[in-house]
């Protein structure tokens, strides 16, 4: 019985080792990757991938998936860009309904949230399979976007808007402090909340949970939704950074999430897994790009190493379990 | 043609099949007979390759044999039809009936023309007038049963096994299934026949073979015993749960639980079930596989919705009851038959399993107090004699009985006031059995009502006040504990 739960500690440990053997090697090949300045780029790349992956953990520990993130990013930043800088036109009545910065934000976040909503919904209510509902969504989301950026890139967003990509607060960049906050409600929402316990029943078992009384159809349609809030604030992270909200913006983005939730260690069929997980598998994937960055590694080998630790990740996954 | 001999089979610790033999000869259908458990299944999934490892001895036609898998078994001449049928739905009829068997031309590729004549002739032979490129999904379950038999006869088969061939199939259905019986029959094959219905065994088989509890009982010429000679020979258990003191349960209790007219998914049946349970009653419901036992308890906990019409009452009020999420407001509690697919989270603790009906009570505005939940984890551990070194163990972990009794702390933590066990001591040892049997008592002297379900009758006797059977979706026996017993109840169930 110790013998295991040492064996099991371990395991839980191997990620952590992966990347402390990670950042050895590349320091000590590079003396440009252990730098204060260098550290603030880490964690300013990855937190979009964070924010995002928190979302997905969550979807996935219900044994679902969510591949429409990317596409929902795209469109709550740009509505959020679009609303900020040209309001609402209503021609009949010859008016324009102008956003605050604080409305164009709740908006794109509800944006969001809605498609996000509207997943769950179709999950739900017609059974069907989540990877169709949000290739679909992923599909039509992205529709979304350009028609109504008209394919265009909505630039020119101001200071104020900037900030929540490029500034920083108490000596930290502001897109951290964003993505720890996302982090720690999430951290939250799954250890000290009935909806966590939930969560994690329905991966686990979902008859049983349905049979114990919960309602696993609400659990998903919020699960879903969530996912979809947490991709806005991506989607708004994004627009800020780069001053403009580009119709491209996020593609294959899921797959970079899906890819930290998995290193995590969070179980693609549902029930095992932790939010500190996916961060600590984000942060493997923004050290690992940084450092093939620092070494010059070219961008073609750079695809190619990346694929290869996620595969790693799932073997090392399904070995420990035998 | 067939015989077994000293057949024994052990199934981690347990035996389900001791030292038992049987004989099936050409030109005979051989009825095996059996209560639930007595081991029917077991024999007949050696006999066709299915199970590999066991004790004692095959001889086919005089000689030794021993089969690796199913194949090797069909090779030999041995077929065997599932109860539920191994029939590919979204393929045509041809392509089920050679399945693994394709034929091919010297191109190796498909000879789908020889193998469409070929089905027509043994569809012909089978009585099933349909184009062997129809798909599976089309037919319905009598013609799946037929098409079956087609399958095997395209084998060379010698020994075919069915497995109770009419459970699901209409009266007129059986009627051709039992022509072409007695057909394969003159034939030559040797037949065995697994069914609960006396009148079919009585008009088609010649020999019968008793099991009981794993062990060879008896057998001879059909024509030589009478129904209730058999059914004596399937009851006469011998008696391994002993009665304990069960409280007295008082006739003026007030009903917690009328059911009236309900009516179960799948059964078409006219009149539907009505009972009641009194406070502190237990009531034991038997019946055979495939009696409707489970469905009646999911029927009440709101699992099947929209098909079942009648009335539930609780507390002598009428209650709708659409899911499990009302059934638990209103009091009840089902402890379900399968513990891994309905009951337990495998991955999550003890306490977390525990916790999980009773969730939304052991917050504080919103926040999971972790420590009442413990709290509550930590008594039922004690309470149940729950065998765990923590309550954070992953249940998965556990024993079988003491998931079990995780499963019942979970709905405990509920209060209910109607509790509804499915099979609750199923594939689980002696001691924790006995265990489960006390608590059901000391709940129901408490007040609660409990209702069991369970396909041991000597379980049944040893712990309930009241008897309901079910046969086929409807209630065909209620004996008070005092004039019920082994053989009532077992005749009930198989009117």
């Amino acid at each position: 019985m110790i013998a295991t739960a040492t064996k099991d500690r371990l395991i839980k440990l191997q990620p952590l080792i992966a990347l402390f053997v990670m950042c050895l090697a590349i320091s000590i090949l590079s003396d440009k990757f252990l730098t204060v300045n260098n550290g603030w780029n880490i964690l300013r790349q990855i937190s979009v991938n964070i924010c995002i992956s928190v979302g997905m953990t969550l979807v996935i520990l219900t044994r679902g998936i969510d591949l429409s993130v990317g596409s929902i990013l795209a469109f709550a930043g740009a509505v959020g860009a679009g609303l900020l800088k040209f309001g609402i036109d209503v021609p009949s009545e010859n008016v324009n309904i102008g956003f605050t910065l604080l409305g164009a934000i709740i908006a794109a976040i509800v944006v969001g949230g809605a498609l996000g909503w509207f997943n769950g919904f179709a999950i739900t209510r017609f059974k069907a399979p989540a990877f169709v509902v949000t290739l679909a969504m992923l599909t039509m989301a992205r529709g979304f976007t350009m028609l109504y950026t008209e394919g265009f890139p909505i630039n020119g967003l101001g200071d104020h808007f900037g900030f929540i990509g490029t500034g920083w607060f108490l000596g930290v960049p502001f897109p951290v402090w964003i993505t720890a906050v996302v982090v720690l409600l999430a951290v939250f929402l799954t250890n000290k909340t009935p909806l966590g316990r939930y969560i994690y029943a329905i991966g686990g078992n979902e008859n049983a949970a349905l049979l114990s009384g919960i309602n696993t159809k609400r659990v998903k349609m919020i699960v879903y939704t969530l996912s979809g809030i947490t991709a806005a604030i991506g989607g708004l992270m994004v627009t800020s950074r780069l001053d403009s909200a580009q119709p491209n913006a996020g593609l294959s983005y899921e797959l970079d999430a899906i890819a930290a939730v998995v290193i995590g260690g969070t179980s693609l069929s549902g029930g095992k897994g932790s939010i500190w997980g996916t961060v600590l598998g984000a942060v493997i994937i923004g050290v690992l790009n940084n450092g093939l960055v620092l070494l010059n590694v070219s961008p073609f080998w750079q695809q190619v190493v990346k694929g290869a630790v996620i595969l790693l990740a799932v073997i090392m996954d399904k070995t420990n379990k035998e | 043609m067939l015989i077994a001999k000293n057949i024994t089979k052990r199934f981690s610790g347990v035996t389900a099949l001791q030292e038992v033999r049987l004989e099936l000869n050409a030109g005979h259908v051989t009825s095996i007979i059996g209560e639930n458990g007595a081991g029917k299944s077991t024999l007949m999934k050696i006999l066709s390759g299915v199970y590999t490892d066991y004790e004692g001895e095959l001889l086919m036609n005089g000689e030794a044999v021993s089969f690796k898998n199913t194949r090797e078994a069909q090779n030999a001449g041995i077929a065997i039809i599932h109860q539920e049928l191994n029939l590919l739905p979204y393929l045509s009829v041809a392509e089920n009936i050679f399945l693994g068997r394709e034929l091919k031309n010297e191109f190796g590729i498909l000879d789908k023309k020889e193998m469409y004549i070929r089905s027509a002739l043994l569809l012909d032979k089978v009585k099933l007038k349909i184009d062997p490129n129809t798909r599976v999904e089309k037919l319905k379950v009598g013609e799946r049963q037929l098409l079956e038999i087609a399958k095997a006869l395209m084998l060379d088969t010698k020994v075919l096994i069915m497995d109770e061939p009419t459970s699901a199939i209409t009266d007129s259905e059986a009627k051709i299934l039992f022509d072409i019986i007695s057909e394969l029959k003159k034939e030559g094959k040797a037949i065995a026949y697994i069914s609960h219905k006396m009148k079919e065994i009585f008009s088609i088989c010649d020999d019968y073979v008793v099991l009981r509890d794993g062990k060879f009982i008896g057998s001879g010429a059909i024509s030589e015993v009478d129904e209730n000679q058999l059914i004596k020979m399937m009851a006469g258990r011998e008696v391994e749960l002993h009665r304990h003191n069960i409280h007295v349960k008082k006739n003026d209790d007030p009903k917690i639980l009328e059911i009236y007219d309900l009516k179960l998914p799948t059964f078409n049946v006219e009149k539907g079930i009505t009972f009641d349970l009194r406070r502190g009653e237990v009531l034991g419901v038997f019946g055979l596989m495939g009696a409707g036992r489970t469905e009646l308890l999911e029927t009440i906990f709101g699992v099947h919705t929209g098909i079942s019409q009648g009335e539930i009452k609780i507390d002598s009020i009428s209650k709708k009851i659409n899911s499990p999420i009302t059934a638990i407001k209103e009091g009840l509690a089902l402890v379900t038959e399968d513990r891994k697919r309905d009951g337990i989270v495998p991955d999550l603790s003890v306490r977390k399993n525990m916790g999980l009906t009773v969730l939304r009570q052991l917050c504080n505005v919103g926040v999971l107090q972790i420590d009442r939940e413990r709290a509550l984890a930590e008594m039922y551990i004690d309470e149940l004699k729950i065998k765990t070194d923590s309550d954070q163990q992953l249940i998965k972990n556990l024993s079988g009985g003491n998931q079990q009794k995780v499963v019942l702390a979970k709905w405990l933590a509920t209060h209910p006031k109607v509790l509804m066990l499915d099979e609750p001591t199923r594939g689980i040892d002696v001691h924790a059995k006995s265990e489960i049997h006390k608590l059901i008592d000391q709940l129901a002297s408490e007040g609660m009502g409990i209702i069991i379900v369970s396909s041991e009758i000597p379980e049944i006797l040893a712990v309930s006040h009241r008897v309901l059977v079910l046969s086929e979706g409807r209630i065909t026996g209620n004996f008070d504990i005092d004039e019920a017993n082994e053989q009532n109840i077992l005749k009930a169930a198989i009117a």
